[in-house]
């Protein structure tokens, strides 16, 4: 579904990422792990556009996205859901959800809209009772519901998650992951999960990749990586 | 019945209305006058709200638009002897054109380029208006500009000048709200939120802040058409920077969350120098300190202003 061919990524003329390739099959949850500053959110933003110097080749369902401006490989069918949520807070959060529908939004296919914010009230119950609410007075917890769910209303096929976990209290943690994995499993949804929070990103992944500077230095299955020493040493602090 | 009041159409009508209303109670010329200019200004201020409340963008260079507006169907009408109807569409055409070719570059950019650009363009119209004496006249203006006939009935009069100009003020409320409370006008807010954030879930940045642009350089030049065919002289004074500058006040002094913080704004500061000419050479002096003293206990704006006034801000 994804496949990243040597990608460098550069702010201004540091290189924030060395040749990096990966490849994600549709329907897994895959993940990504690393320490502060090795370059993940680099990586996702390089996916969707944000990062203007970028060389190598980012291939989605066989199509070069490399070089593509971000409307655009939203409407190819890749959303993120933003490091530190990034929600417009002054505006209530049925704003927020419909803002995502941005780009097949007309007045001819309402019905769709309201089909689909029903649908997200179903996965997060609780972003139904607080729809007129502005997304800035939300808990942290329903402001991470909140900007998955406006990733999931573009109807994306690839849904890239920068960090869901930061800031949020184990439970809510754990539910949101919960909905994810439900949602992956009802709708074959393809994930691809940046984390810090090495423990939970492999509890609920299939395979995963692990970088350090801007380099993947690993990669395998989900059982692999949690026996593997390295990754046990580094980021599970066990020797 | 409520639900039906909060359409843009509704509140376009009842703008329309009141402003009529306005007109028989008040029936004075002079005073009449005054509203024409408040009509004008708040086609022109409507437009800025669009693009600095909304977007977040920050244009000083509306005067100059207003600017183009006025003068191209002042030399159309009066130079090459074409109709009204002709010279209208070719000014607004003519403004458009120029707010595209300043826009495009500027609206690429993340930050306030468009204020620099747009500063740029104000001091090179306001030159070219001064120094291209065969068109413009230079800075002493030319005048016998003709007056707009619809229907047969000649505007010559400030009563039908003003339901004309009212007419076309509620048009453009009508429009703008509508845009507001479309999917675009979503998108615009999500923009001056976060520019990078509405990139990523599908919206085009950069043409849609160069459209809501262009539509304001649009209203600006329609309000310079309405003021060239008014006061039928124009001269190259009324189109500086300063009037960029005031502009941009009223929006911030009403308040830029809304669009009828625009048309609230532009109300307090055409008819406030009105009302302080009773206290002759201090007009500008008390006009200052009023600004200040709404800009102190208001930051955010007048509109939504509780009657009567409460101090806010002690209750956290």
């Amino acid at each position: 579904m994804l496949t990243v061919r040597s990608l460098k990524s550069y702010y201004e003329s540091i290189c924030a990422l060395k040749a990096v390739s990966l490849h994600i099959e549709k329907g897994e949850i895959v993940t990504l792990i690393g320490a502060n500053g090795s370059g993940k959110s680099t990586l996702l933003n390089s996916i969707i556009g944000l990062i203007p110097r970028i060389t190598g080749t980012i291939l989605f369902e066989g199509k070069e996205i490399q070089g593509l401006s971000s409307y655009t490989i939203v409407k190819l069918g890749i959303a993120l859901a933003p490091e530190g949520r990034q929600l417009f807070s002054p505006m209530s959060v049925l704003d927020n959800l419909i803002l995502g529908t941005y780009h097949y939004y007309s007045f001819k296919n309402r019905q769709k809209l309201n089909d689909k914010i029903e649908w997200i009230f179903e996965l997060f119950p609780l972003l139904g009772k607080r729809k007129k609410q502005l997304a800035g007075t939300l808990s942290g917890g329903e402001q991470q519901m909140l900007s998955i769910s406006r990733a999931l209303m573009s109807e994306p096929r690839l849904l890239l998650l920068d960090e869901p976990s930061t800031g949020l209290a184990p439970k809510i943690i754990e539910n949101i992951f919960r909905t994810l994995t439900e949602l992956k499993e009802k709708t074959n949804l393809t994930i691809f999960l940046v984390e810090q929070n090495v423990n939970l990103a492999l509890d609920i992944c299939q395979r995963g990749y692990v970088i350090e500077t801007g380099q993947i230095i690993l990669s395998g299955e989900k059982e692999e990586l949690m026996n593997n020493k390295e990754v046990l040493r580094a980021y599970l602090g066990k020797e | 019945m409520n639900s039906l009041l909060k359409t843009s159409y509704a509140k376009a009508c009842l703008t329309f209305i009141f402003s009529i209303i306005l007109m028989v109670t008040l029936r004075n010329p002079y005073y009449v006058g005054v509203l024409v200019f408040l009509g004008i200004y708040i086609i022109i201020t409507t437009g800025l709200s669009l693009l600095m409340g909304y977007t977040g963008q920050i244009s000083l260079g509306q005067a100059a638009f207003f600017g183009i507006g006025a003068y191209t169907t002042g030399i159309l009408t009066t130079k090459l002897h074409m109709p009204i109807i002709l010279s209208f569409p070719l000014s607004f055409i003519l403004t458009v054109i120029i707010a595209f070719i300043v826009g495009i570059p500027t609206l690429r950019l993340k930050g306030h380029y468009l204020a620099m650009a747009t500063l740029g363009l104000g001091e090179i119209v306001h030159i070219v208006f001064n120094e291209l004496l065969s068109l413009t006249g230079g800075p002493s203006g030319f005048g016998n500009i003709p007056l707009i006939k619809i229907f047969g009935i000649e505007l010559d009069n400030d009563f039908k000048y003003y339901i004309f100009v009212w007419a076309i003020v509620s048009f453009i409320l009508f429009l703008s709200l509508n845009i507001v409370h479309s999917r675009i006008g979503r998108a615009l807010k999500a923009i001056h939120k976060g520019e990078i954030t509405a990139s990523t879930i599908g919206i085009n940045t950069a043409r849609l802040k160069l459209y809501i642009f262009v539509l304001g350089a649009g209203y600006a030049s329609v309000a310079g058409f309405l003021y060239a065919h008014y006061i039928t002289f124009l001269s190259p004074g009324t189109f500086s920077l300063r009037f960029s500058i005031l502009l941009v006040t009223m929006v911030a002094v009403g308040g830029m969350e809304n669009i009828w913080g625009a048309v609230i704004g532009t109300s307090v500061l055409t008819v406030l120098p009105e009302y302080l000419r009773f206290f002759k050479d201090f007009d500008i002096l008390i006009y200052g300190i009023i600004l200040m003293a709404i800009m102190l206990t208001r930051p955010e704006g007048l509109y939504g202003i509780k009657i009567p006034l409460k101090r806010t801000g002690n209750n956290g």
